[in-house]
């Protein structure tokens, strides 16, 4: 399967009459979006801000991260079986806005959700400070359930990314990068000689509000499956996820995938990146029995030599990791995991819920628990009425001087268990 | 601000002593002075800082008289109020390696001096006190001098002035059980390729996270009838046949001795000694059955307290020999010990 990935650099975004995007501008018409989320007469009412890299902004309570894409070419549209209807994805051509993305507010659980600084020292631990981010708000009518204003913010957030995508349909990429993966014969013929390396991604799926979506599918009731690893790139997997911030996969990370991205860039030179793998996270013992069984069954039918395994979120799923890597590994499939660290505000717990000796190559995201300060920023986007009790933070967080003394947990994506950033930890 | 204070201890080795035959120097305060390493150290700080005492003790005296002589230099280290405390580095010496782990953490746990030594990571020392004092790892032998100065006086100067501590692969000190975060130059997902790529290539990779320690052997229940049992002794003090007929090493040792001692009532000078080059071999080249203690065996079976002594012993050197070596010696002695019907074994170390 092969996709063309045509690039298209935002520098900046205003507000204007007219929504279109020129010269690397996104203009974009306030009441054409405020329209788009008030199609769901679930939600009440909409407000749009632009936040931009280095401004003193911090943006909370954070739900979604979406960067705008747009099919051009080949089959079905972005997200499948979301948005667009279902319709095998990850073929063709796709354009992507970089340097920008969608980011979904509002204080859907109240405690689960994530800041965005784009300036000062949170800036460093999360990738959307370096984002111009259009930052969404919106809230519900009154006595919607909380699991319902999070589906509609979540389909609101993704329509849109999608509107603002479809404003690149006729432009020219800045840059373009193909991603093509051959069939299992193919690559057995194209490259005798390398190591056969798949990607095991583990999908959260723990339930009430912490959730994955696969072509529109709740991916607590999928059984472990392969994808072409350029599915994803169009949305194949979405995230409706309200677990701890900086450890879920926002929808920006799954259309980004960094192991995807790297195991590409290796593909056909040390390695044959024969496909990508997709498990989750549930809660029940025999769903963890069967997933991981599965997941390891797959490795050993596609005669892999090697995999790596990305988690996400914490505590719970990391039985699911360690159950993954120990099976897999039994198969003779050789494993590295990616996972965070909960070891204490001290640093001085063991890390993780779980431990194995098969798991003897682990890549670390860094310790979640470690204190920053988060000194005071002129804007705020949202509102910290919850800022001390999202995950992470404590009664004492909203200093009197309006700094916030917080685990890196609330910060969106700080410890990313896809490799998505360089913090780690010894 | 001033120059920052240290002050420094080493054992009668680095002082140019002398070595294992001055090993019972006592502790000695040299005001003003930096010796052997210290020299080294205090050209590391520049102009930052300057080493303003120097303490000696020789390795027998110091764990020969721990209690007393611990005392004696927190006495002079809080005298003399340093901004901060070195001791070493140790490199793969044992009693030194202890010496300095004990001084460190005493200096910092019982009068608030920030504190730091240097060893490697199989001294015995290392265990004891890693978790206890920053402890930059070191390479096996004195060699490795200059690129431990290298870690230490930066760590010392930082700790001096209170600034806060990178994570163990940044600052160079042995893993402490403390987790912190830091930026790696790549990304996760950059280096777990990286990674995938040499366990695949079967190549050596570094865990960023080592798993928490599996090896903890459960002890097994006690031995119900031990008048009818066959009992092995087993040691890591080295002794051997006199002349050490297969050549096992004095330190990391590359494999271990079986030997028979059938009708052996009593290990002599004449025919036994020990290989061990870690301690002070007098003792144990004198009367052996000090480390393994074949004559009061003989005795407990000759009572019927055990059933018989069995007719092999086995012997290696525990002295730097990595775990991973000693494990697997274990593995392969341990069939043998219960394919001849060995209810109970005797480990004996030095």
């Amino acid at each position: 399967m092969r996709l063309e990935m045509g690039h298209i650099y935002i520098r900046d975004i205003q507000f204007a009459a007219e929504s279109k995007i020129a010269d690397g501008v996104l203009y974009v018409s306030e009441e054409a979006l405020k329209a788009v989320v008030l199609e769901d007469e679930k939600l009440k009412s909409v407000s749009f801000d632009i936040a931009k890299p280095g401004e003193s902004v911090r943006i909370t309570p954070v739900k979604d991260v979406i960067e705008p894409r747009v099919k051009v070419e080949g089959r079905g549209g972005q997200f499948p079986g979301v948005i667009a209807k279902v319709d095998t994805v990850g073929e063709g051509k796709t354009y992507a806005l970089k340097g920008m993305a969608v980011v979904t507010a509002g204080k859907i659980v109240g405690f689960q959700e994530g800041i965005i600084d784009m300036t000062g020292p949170g800036a460093d631990y999360t990738p959307f400070s370096q984002t111009l981010n259009l930052v969404m708000v919106a809230e519900p009518v009154e006595g919607l359930k909380q699991h319902d204003y999070e589906a509609a913010v979540r389909f609101a957030g993704f329509r849109v990314a999608v509107y603002v995508g479809e404003l690149a349909r006729e432009l020219t990429p800045d840059e373009v990068k193909v991603y093509e993966t051959p069939t299992m014969m193919e690559g057995l013929k194209l490259y005798p000689d390398l190591p056969r390396v798949a990607y095991v991604q583990m999908l959260q799926s723990q339930g009430l509000l912490h959730d994955t979506y696969v072509y529109g599918v709740d991916a607590k009731k999928i059984l472990p499956t392969i994808l072409n690893p350029t599915e994803t790139m169009d949305g194949a997997i979405v995230s409706g996820n309200c677990v701890s911030a900086c450890d879920k996969n926002p929808t920006y990370v799954h259309q980004n995938n960094p192991v995807v991205e790297d195991l590409f860039a290796q593909h056909g030179k040390t390695l044959n990146f024969v496909c990508q793998i997709i498990t989750n996270e549930n809660v029940y013992l025999a769903d963890k029995m069967r997933s991981s069984d599965w997941t390891a069954k797959i490795c050993k039918m596609l005669d892999l030599d090697g995999v790596i395994v990305s988690q996400e979120g914490f505590g719970n799923p990391d039985t699911d990791l360690i159950m993954n890597c120990k099976k897999i590994e039994a198969e003779g499939v050789k494993t590295v995991i990616i996972t965070d660290e909960y070891a204490g505000r001290d640093g001085k717990s063991q890390s993780l819920a779980d431990a194995d000796v098969a798991a003897n190559a682990v890549v670390t995201g860094g310790n979640a628990n470690e204190v920053v300060i988060l000194p005071k920023l002129d804007k705020v986007i949202g509102t910290l009425d919850y800022v001390n009790k999202i995950a992470g933070a404590s009664e004492d967080t909203l200093r009197p001087d309006g700094s916030l003394e917080v685990e890196l947990q609330v910060i969106t994506g700080a410890t990313n268990e896809t490799g998505f950033l360089k913090l780690s930890a010894r | 601000m001033g120059k920052i204070k240290v002050v420094h201890y080493i054992n009668q080795f680095f002082a140019n002593i002398g070595g294992e035959e001055k090993a019972d120097y006592p502790a000695e305060l040299r005001k003003g002075e930096f010796v052997g390493p210290g020299m080294a150290l205090n050209q590391a700080f520049g102009d930052e800082a300057e080493i303003i005492a120097t303490i000696i003790c020789g390795d027998s005296y110091f764990n020969e008289n721990i209690e007393t002589t611990k005392a004696q230099i927190l006495e002079w280290v809080k005298e003399l109020a340093p901004d901060v405390f070195i001791a070493g580095p140790a490199f793969n010496a044992g009693r030194y390696g202890v010496a300095c782990g004990t001084m460190a953490a005493a200096v910092k746990e019982e009068l608030g001096i920030p504190a730091l030594t240097g060893m490697y990571e199989e001294n015995p020392g290392a265990d004891m006190f890693k978790n206890n004092v920053y402890m930059i790892a070191t390479k096996n032998s004195a060699a490795g001098m200059r690129d431990a100065v290298k870690k230490i006086a930066p760590l010392a100067l930082k700790l001096a002035k209170g600034e806060k501590i990178g994570a163990s692969c940044e600052e160079g000190y042995l893993p402490n059980g403390v987790r912190v975060n830091f930026f790696e130059e790549k990304r996760g997902s950059e280096r777990a390729v990286d990674m995938l790529i040499k366990k695949l290539a079967g190549k050596p990779f570094v865990t960023e996270y080592p798993m928490p320690d599996f090896d903890r052997v459960e002890p097994n229940p006690a031995v119900k009838d031990l008048a009818h049992t066959k009992v092995a002794l087993v040691t890591s003090g080295g002794i051997v046949p006199k002349g050490n007929p297969d050549h096992i090493e004095s330190s990391s040792a590359s494999h271990y001795g079986e030997y028979d001692i059938t009708g052996v009532m009593n290990l002599d000078e004449a025919t036994y000694e020990t290989a061990h080059g870690g301690y002070d071999p007098v003792y144990a080249n004198a009367d052996a059955d000090r480390v393994l203690p074949v004559d009061v065996m003989r005795d407990l079976e000759k009572e019927g307290v055990i059933g018989e002594l069995h007719t092999k012993f086995y012997t290696t050197v525990g002295n730097g020999t990595a775990v991973a070596s000693a494990k697997a010696f274990a593995a392969e002695y341990a069939q043998k010990l219960v394919a001849d019907g060995v209810g109970a074994v005797i480990l004996t170390s030095t």
